[in-house]
């Protein structure tokens, strides 16, 4: 019976779903410009499991573009138009308003069928049937998150996006894969040894990520569908910081197998690696802007560490970060226009934007130990890491900085985030 | 105080390990019979033979505690990467232990304190072990030999967020083939 250990431990990481350990969300702040909107239940929601209105609430709270309606004490709930008491929504300041009802279908599925109203203009913006069953609630309450903050705001919603990040409890980590709203969690990956720097593909079905199981760094693609995983870089030396080309074709790795950190490109597979930097420093933490042009990374070729930006393909680097001698873990907006990173200031590490054409810089979090920053796929919202007495906890700030959120586990270290692509470009 | 008790444990079984009487080959005793024609003179009251003489069984020098080969941590200061000149003799030993033992193979693993990015962090340990290697190389150790990995800040031996901590965190560990 010399296998059964091992066939324990396999047995233990699959069913270990993240049932004991979901993530709860605790917002802070407001920003200015905020759209008053409010969101009573819908009429027959009751039949549900749970509110679908109460989650569409929340996904738009926690996108800081939306002031929150006390939404109370409406009575009937209006579901059509003609329903709906606008002087009283008028006086409680709303711009817009969500209402409509759940009807349940002949084959036991629900449909959600809703309207998003202009209050001033007392017109419907958008009409909408959504069909789904029971276990999928939540997905279809973030759908309709999703058409409202773009009917609203202009831009795409990422309430049906994905987020993955690791935890460590006690001397165990594993690669969680949880909605943006940190609900749903599965652990994709159970290991003894650590596990960092998780990147998505850009079609969502692959992490690639780094995970010290050998007893060194090694980089591995990891299939979200099948479960299955490869090692595509493991050669002699250090093995680390996977980034995904926009095409998903290449992963851009740092290898130390000819001495020192350095970038190199190699396939989806791990094939036919490329040196693309050859300096004497610490290249490190490269990261392709979306266009695929070129990447930007971290290096210390100028004394201390700083952000650069090279061609894809390697060639002369230009220094993008000036202030201050620690500037870290560049990570680029979807529309190219906007650089984040770590910096170091009087000893504590903090979220910084800059943007890339005016070269107007920000400053985003002032805690002590952020790191490890992420962008929405929408570029409006940043995940990254942060401490909570001592203990790992993730946050996220809109990209404006003025509304934060903490995403807590209990009695758990929480870090390394990576949020997910959209799903249906 | 455990861990003392332990590690004394351990030596004791070392130790003991080393005094196992082993398999010697059996002592040569003249064969002296007495022949029947010649008178013989008076036998001898004793007889003497030659003792293949017991070899000291040595300890193992990777885990003698009193051979500088059981020390393998090299502690850095803060975003530093060179090894000071403390540590020059133990590289030292380790070269001409590799050197003398071609067939041994070490791993390097550079480490930093938690400040800092992870990814950096990778970086600056592998800095770490790259310049153990150099230096493990230039004083006569194979670079077929050794490998120099990095595991940043992902294994602290000490977690609490102190000064003291830090430092034993900055560190590179010098392990051979089978202890890892």
């Amino acid at each position: 019976m010399r296998f059964f250990p091992i066939f324990a431990c396999l047995a233990l990481a699959l069913l270990a779903s993240g049932a004991q350990a979901q993530l709860s969300i605790e917002i802070t702040g407001g920003g200015a410009n905020q759209i008053p909107i409010g969101v009573p239940h819908l009429a027959g929601e009751d039949a549900l499991p749970q509110s679908i209105s109460d989650i569409i609430e929340a996904d738009l709270q926690r996108s800081g573009r939306f002031r929150m309606l006390y939404a109370g004490g409406v009575n009937p709930l209006p579901s059509e138009l003609s329903q709906v008491n606008f002087a009283d929504w008028k006086n409680r300041n709303a711009d817009a308003l969500l209402i409509g009802s759940i009807v349940r279908l002949s084959d036991g599925r629900f449909e959600a069928r809703v309207r998003l109203l202009d209050v001033p203009k007392q017109a419907a913006i958008e009409s909408l049937a959504y069909a789904f069953a029971a276990k999928d609630l939540r997905a279809a309450a973030h759908r309709i998150a999703d058409i409202v903050y773009l009917k609203l705001t202009g831009d795409r919603g990422v309430f049906s996006t994905r987020i993955a990040y690791v935890v460590k409890q006690g001397s165990r980590f594993e690669l969680h894969i949880a909605d943006a709203d940190g609900a749903g969690s599965q652990t994709a990956l159970a290991s003894r040894e650590p596990i960092i720097s998780p990147s998505w593909s850009p079609d969502g079905t692959r992490l690639a990520y780094v995970s010290f199981e050998n007893k060194k760094p090694v980089v591995y693609v990891h299939s979200l569908v099948s479960g299955q995983r490869q090692a595509v870089a493991n050669f002699k030396g250090s093995n680390s910081a996977p980034a995904w080309s926009s095409d998903g074709r290449q992963l851009a790795v740092v290898l130390s197998k000819d001495g020192g950190s350095q970038i190199y490109l190699i396939g989806a597979d791990g094939a036919n690696p490329r040196r693309i930097t050859s300096s004497g420093a610490i290249d490190t933490e490269p990261f392709f802007a979306p266009d695929g042009q070129s990447i930007y990374f971290t290096s210390d070729r100028g004394g201390s560490p700083q952000i650069y930006r090279m061609p894809a393909g390697g060639g002369e680097a230009a220094r993008v970060t000036f202030d201050g001698s620690y500037n870290v873990s560049p990570r680029i907006s979807s529309d190219g226009k906007t650089l984040i990173y770590i910096a170091r200031d009087s000893g504590r590490f903090q979220l910084r934007s800059l943007d890339l054409a005016s070269k107007q810089g920000q400053a985003l979090t002032d805690g002590l130990r952020d790191e490890s920053p992420s962008f929405a796929p929408n570029g409006k919202m940043i995940l990254y890491a942060t401490e909570l007495g001592s203990r790992g906890s993730l946050a996220a700030v809109s990209i404006d900085g003025k509304t934060r959120q903490r995403l807590s586990i209990q009695a758990a270290d929480v870090r390394e985030p990576a949020w997910g692509p959209f799903l249906n470009p | 105080m455990k861990k003392i008790l332990l590690s004394i444990a351990a030596v004791a079984w070392l130790a003991g390990c080393a005094s196992t009487p082993k398999e010697e080959p059996k002592a040569a005793v003249e064969d002296r019979t007495p022949s029947a024609v010649v008178p013989t003179p008076a036998r001898p009251p004793v007889t003497t033979a030659p003792v293949t003489p017991k070899a000291e069984q040595p300890l193992n020098p990777l885990k003698d505690p009193n051979n500088i080969l059981s020390k393998r941590n090299i502690f850095y200061e803060l975003d530093k990467y060179d090894v000071r000149d403390e540590y020059k003799p133990l590289l030292q030993a380790h070269a001409r232990y590799l050197a003398q033992n071609p067939s041994a193979k070490m791993l390097i693993q550079g480490n930093c304190d938690e400040r800092g990015s992870r990814e950096y962090n990778i970086a600056l340990g592998q800095k770490r072990s790259d310049g153990i290697r150099q230096t493990l190389m230039l004083m006569g150790a194979k670079e077929s030999q050794l490998e120099s990995v990095s595991l940043g800040e992902e294994k602290p031996r000490c977690t609490e967020q102190t000064e003291e901590c830090y430092a034993q965190n900055r560190r590179g560990d010098m392990l051979y083939g089978g202890e890892y």
